[in-house]
This record gives structure tokens, sequence and C-alpha cells, in this order.
């Protein structure tokens, strides 16, 4: 667990990092209004599936860092020779880029929400959804970054390989809050995030620590 | 008398043997389609509910399958490859992956071709396609992920792992069609009723399927031999081949 510490100091340490993430989140969030159209009715039934593209687009951009600046220093190499379990590693990394990037989205999407006018019941599916959602972005996310590590362009081939992956938490995540307008019930959909949650985070570390095993030998 | 089966897991040997199956399959491959094609245009009747143009079928639904089969048995080698660090498997792997985009790509278009008079819309934001289209995607992110990494050995262990993650799409593009009811029009065949079609149109589609399958052995074989002599171009046996002037 002592890697969560570490990575989450580092992250204090360069919070301009952070705060770009959040700032991209928030302005391609609010581009969208002024791109379509300040209708109301038509900006609240936009409303899910603009901030989860946002949150997928904004979780991506700081994949490249999840495990680059380690793998420069020389720490990943490190990493990989101590006794501990890499896909143990791993999990805690991920778990890390989720504080850091997933959270401050979480948090910031009801304000967002608000923006588009949506309800108040719908503000909270849409951040219950959220919290569901974005730690199977970075679990996913961190297999990408693994096999990507040191590639030329790595940074656009990972939006490659990563985001057809992300397409399921897309829909069931937008579907949550379109059901709950509709008046349908967003239990199912919450349901299956918390699926894609569970078989993520047995699997996903298993994959990117194989990953990062191929990209370091 | 023991039969060494794993005389064909080195490349030079399967290379040979690959050189010797191709003239066959692309023979088989001729015969069906042409055979396929015409059951398919001149003897199959006209479908009393779509027309002429259900015949998009005949070309539809082999490539739909094949699309998906493909990437299965991609990921199945890629990971043997992974698995027990054999040369050939991956080498396999990497000679389907074009292959399976292409049908996968024939598939997208035909069906947005045979939608336009069906449902009068090139494309819908249906579960299958949209399914279709992420395994287009997956295919693309495999060949590009092979193709960013300069060491091969590197390039075949990434490609595997991404091959094997993805393989999570086939079932849910398989059973999208009774998971979600939209517009896509359910399974015309299957495995455990009879089949919801008049017998020639089904005879000329189980044709075109052959059909295509062959063309797929025959085309993965041959670029499979193309990469064998890409990576082997240092080996003695290669040289060999080329003094002979074979290549």
């Amino acid at each position: 667990m002592w890697i969560i510490k570490r990575d989450l100091l580092l992250a204090a340490r360069r919070q301009s990092d952070v705060l770009t993430t959040l700032f991209f989140f928030i302005i391609v969030v609010s581009l969208f209004p002024l791109s379509v159209g300040p209708e109301m009715n038509m900006l609240r039934t936009m409303a899910p599936g603009v901030v989860w593209v946002a949150a997928l687009l904004a979780s991506m951009l700081s994949l490249g860092r999840m495990f680059s600046n380690d793998y420069l220093d020389g720490t990943l190499e490190q990493m990989l020779l101590s006794p501990q379990s890499l896909s143990l590693l791993v999990l805690g990394k991920a778990f890390a880029h989720w504080l850091v990037t997933g959270v401050p989205l979480v948090l910031m999407a009801p304000v967002l929400g608000i923006q588009y006018d949506l309800p108040a019941e719908a503000l909270l599916v849409l951040t219950a959804a959220l919290l569901l959602g974005t730690p199977v972005l970075s679990l996913i996310g961190a297999i990408g970054a693994a096999l990507t590590l040191g590639l030329r362009g790595g940074g656009v081939l990972v939006s490659l390989l990563v985001l057809p992956l992300y397409i399921p938490v897309l829909i069931f995540g937008a579907g949550a809050v379109e059901a709950d307008m509709s008046g349908v019930g967003f239990d199912a959909h919450l349901s299956l995030i918390g699926a894609f949650l569970l078989v993520s985070a047995v699997f996903a570390p298993w994959a990117a620590a194989s990953a990062l095993r191929v990209s370091l030998e | 008398m023991a039969i060494n089966w794993f005389k064909y897991s080195s490349p030079a040997s399967f290379y040979s043997l690959a050189g010797k199956m191709i003239p066959l399959f692309v023979f088989v491959t001729v015969i069906l389609t042409a055979a396929g094609l015409y059951v398919g245009f001149f003897v199959a009747p006209t479908d009393f509910q779509q027309g002429e143009a259900y015949r998009i079928i005949f070309i539809h639904v082999p490539a739909a399958w094949m699309s998906m089969f493909l990437y299965v048995v991609m990921a199945f080698w890629a990971g043997i490859g992974l698995a027990f660090n054999t040369r050939l498997s991956s080498m396999f792997a990497s000679a389907i992956a074009p292959t399976g985009a292409m049908f996968t790509f024939i598939a997208l278009w035909t069906g947005a071709l045979w939608g336009k008079p069906m449902w009068g819309t090139w494309w819908v934001w249906d579960a299958r396609l949209t399914s279709e289209l992420i395994l287009f995607f997956l295919y693309i992110g495999f060949m590009s992920l092979q193709a960013a990494i300069d060491d091969p050995r590197r390039a075949d262990k990434a490609g595997a792992i991404i091959a094997l993650v993805g393989v999570v799409n086939v079932p849910i593009i398989y059973f999208s069609v009774q998971w979600w009811n939209t517009l896509h029009q359910g399974a015309s065949v299957s495995v455990n009723q009879a089949p919801a079609m008049a017998s020639t149109m089904l005879t000329g589609m189980l044709i075109m399927v052959f059909a295509s399958w062959m063309y797929s052995i025959a085309v993965i074989l041959k670029r499979t031999r193309v990469i064998i002599l890409e990576r082997e171009s240092h080996t003695a046996w290669v040289a060999e081949l080329h003094k002979k002037g074979a290549i």
C-alpha cells in the first residue's frame, strides 16, 4: 500500500498535472453548450453523454504518466525486481491514478450537471455512476499504458487501444442517468457497472502486470 | 510409426509445408466461390419480404461470421505464442489480423448497403452494429500496436495481451441480437432449430461461408510465409532459398 502513498505524494508535489486534467474535463464539458446552442431541453438530454465522454478523455490524458516517469528514472525496474507481487503494485498504481484523476472528476460532475440543468436526482445518479465507473477507466487504462510504455507515438496509440474497451462503461454510465430521467430506474445499469468494476479489478492488474514485463524485458 | 507433431512448428519446415498447401486452398476457394455465387444469384429464390436485395447475405453473413471467428483464432494463437513462447504461433496471429479486419470491414459495409433499402438508413447505433465496429477498432489497435514496436518478439507479446483482452467483445457481438432487441434482425441460422429460410438460400450461404474460410486459410498461410521470410532473413535456410532463386 506504500505505492499508493508514494504516488499520491508525487502527485501532490506536481499539482499542475492534476489540475490540468480537471480543467480539461471542465472545459470540454463547457464547450458543448456553446457549440450546439443553449436550449435547455436538448442540454438536459445530452448531459450524461457529454460528461461521460469528457471523463473518458480526461482520464486518458493522464494515463501516460501512470508508468512513464517511473520507467524513465528506473524505479519501475526496481519495482519489478522487488519481491512484491507486480499485479498488486499495478493495482495500487491504478488506485492512486483514480484518486488523483477520477475522484476530482466525480466531485466536479454535479456542478457541471447543474450547468446542464439536470434535476437533483439525476445529478445523484450521474455522480454514483461516475464513482463506480471511473475506477474501471483507470484499471483498463493501466493495461494500455503498460503496453505502450516507451513507444514512440504511445500517447495516440493508447487511445486507439483503450477507447474501444471503454465503450461498455460509457454506454451503461450514460444509460444510468437517461434511465433515471425517463423513469425506468437506474439499478440495472449501476449493477452492471459494478460488475465491470469487479471483473476489471481482478483481471486488469494481472494483464497490465504481464504487459509491463513485456515492455521492460 | 511415430509422427513428430512438432516438426511443423519450426518456421523453416512450416514454410515449405505452407507453400505446398496454398495452391490447394486457392483451388478450393475458387470452386466454392463460383458455386456459392451461382447458387446465391441464380438458383436461390427471391425473398418474399425483402425481394432481391436480400442476396447480399451471401457476402454479409459469411464476412460477419469470419470476422468474429478469426478474432478468436487470432487471440488463441497469440495466447499460445505468449504462453509457450512459440514464434510461429505469434507469426500466425499477426498474419490473421489483416484478413480479420478486412472481413469486419466487409461485414460493416455490406451491412450498410443492405440497411439502406431495408431499414431506410445506412447506419443505426444498434448493439450489433456498434459491437462489430468495436471489433474493427480492436483489429486496428492490434495491428498498430504491433507496427509501433520495433522488436518483433516484444510486438508479439504486447499484441497477444491486447488480443486476449479484446476477446471479451466477441460473445457480446454474438449474443447482441438476443440481448438487445433492436433493429438488426435475429440470427437466421442456429444449431438447435430449423433454419428460418429456404434450403437453397441456406446452401448458398453455407457454401459461401466455406469459401471465405478456405480463402482466409490460403491468404493467412501466404502472409505467414512472408512474415517468416522477413523475420528469418538472417538464417541459412533462407539464404539457401535465395541462392536457388526460389524467392
